[in-house]
């Protein structure tokens, strides 16, 4: 199932709607990396608040991911991990370096505008 | 005494990666109807993700099974992962932490020994892979 991208200003926002095959995050990773070219988008939200489980291919494909967009110039803020996914990657050990994550997609898009407000204030 | 057969063992045939997110989702479910915890369920069903992608991984092709377990009082889950693949020469050296054949998606089995209660591994060189994992309520 393909995740759809939306594009809000100078973000795009990927919202996970249900459980993901490899293939399909892989596809994510691919086509965030593509559009925040094409949009020169400055920060990327990935709602993964619908994914039933966060193992070491999706953890690690996010983490691609963020490391990608940031070479492309744009933060990945990464919003809605569960509690129970969460409690689930601390026992397996699974870490995301250097991702910003928020509570929620509110919380992240806020975290974007903060963060390019203090950017063009510089 | 006999628990009550509420629900009977499954078993997922591993091919494809969607049969992965299928195989973990059997698992939530049957996990949650033997009355584990939302959080043990969901541990479960990453542990079955991890065991499912090695199958597709090393042997390409396998299955998952889950079957509810009692010992005493005491009731919970049970999976297996079998495969016919290559096997390991070495499985204690697998379970070392970071340990990978595969580049950085690794065996994942540390981890997953981490998220269940009992974990076993039986693998020989030619002759296939069978983990055997259980997580038991409360």
């Amino acid at each position: 199932m393909q995740v759809p991208i939306l594009k809000q200003g100078p973000f795009l926002i990927a919202t996970i709607q249900s459980a993901l095959t490899d293939a399909d995050i892989v596809q994510l990773r691919d086509a965030l990396v593509e559009q925040v070219g094409r949009y020169r988008s400055r920060g990327v939200i990935i709602d993964v608040t619908a994914l039933d489980v966060m193992d070491s291919f999706a953890t690690g494909t996010l983490q691609d991911v963020a490391n990608m967009l940031r070479l492309r110039g744009a933060e990945t803020v990464i919003v809605g991990i569960q509690p129970n996914v969460a409690f689930a990657m601390v026992h397996m050990g699974l870490t995301l370096d250097r991702v910003t994550t928020r509570l929620d997609l509110e919380e992240g898009l806020d975290h974007l505008n903060r963060a390019m407000k203090s950017a063009f204030q510089r | 005494m006999k628990p009550a057969a509420i629900a009977e063992e499954t078993s997922q045939e591993v091919v494809t990666d969607a049969d992965i997110v299928a195989a973990r989702m059997h698992g939530r479910a049957l996990a949650l109807q033997l009355g584990l915890r939302a959080t043990d369920a969901t541990l479960v069903a990453t542990a079955i993700s991890e065991l499912a992608r090695n199958i597709l991984l090393y042997a390409r092709r396998g299955a998952i099974t889950i079957a509810p377990i009692a010992h005493g009082e005491r009731r919970g889950i049970l999976v297996i992962a079998t495969d016919d693949g290559p096997g390991m020469s070495d499985p204690l050296h697998c379970m070392e932490d970071g340990y990978s054949t595969s580049g950085r998606l690794g065996l994942g089995l540390p981890g997953v020994r981490r998220l269940m209660d009992e974990f076993e591994l039986d693998s020989h060189l030619g002759q296939g892979t069978r983990v055997t994992v259980k997580k038991w309520i409360g």
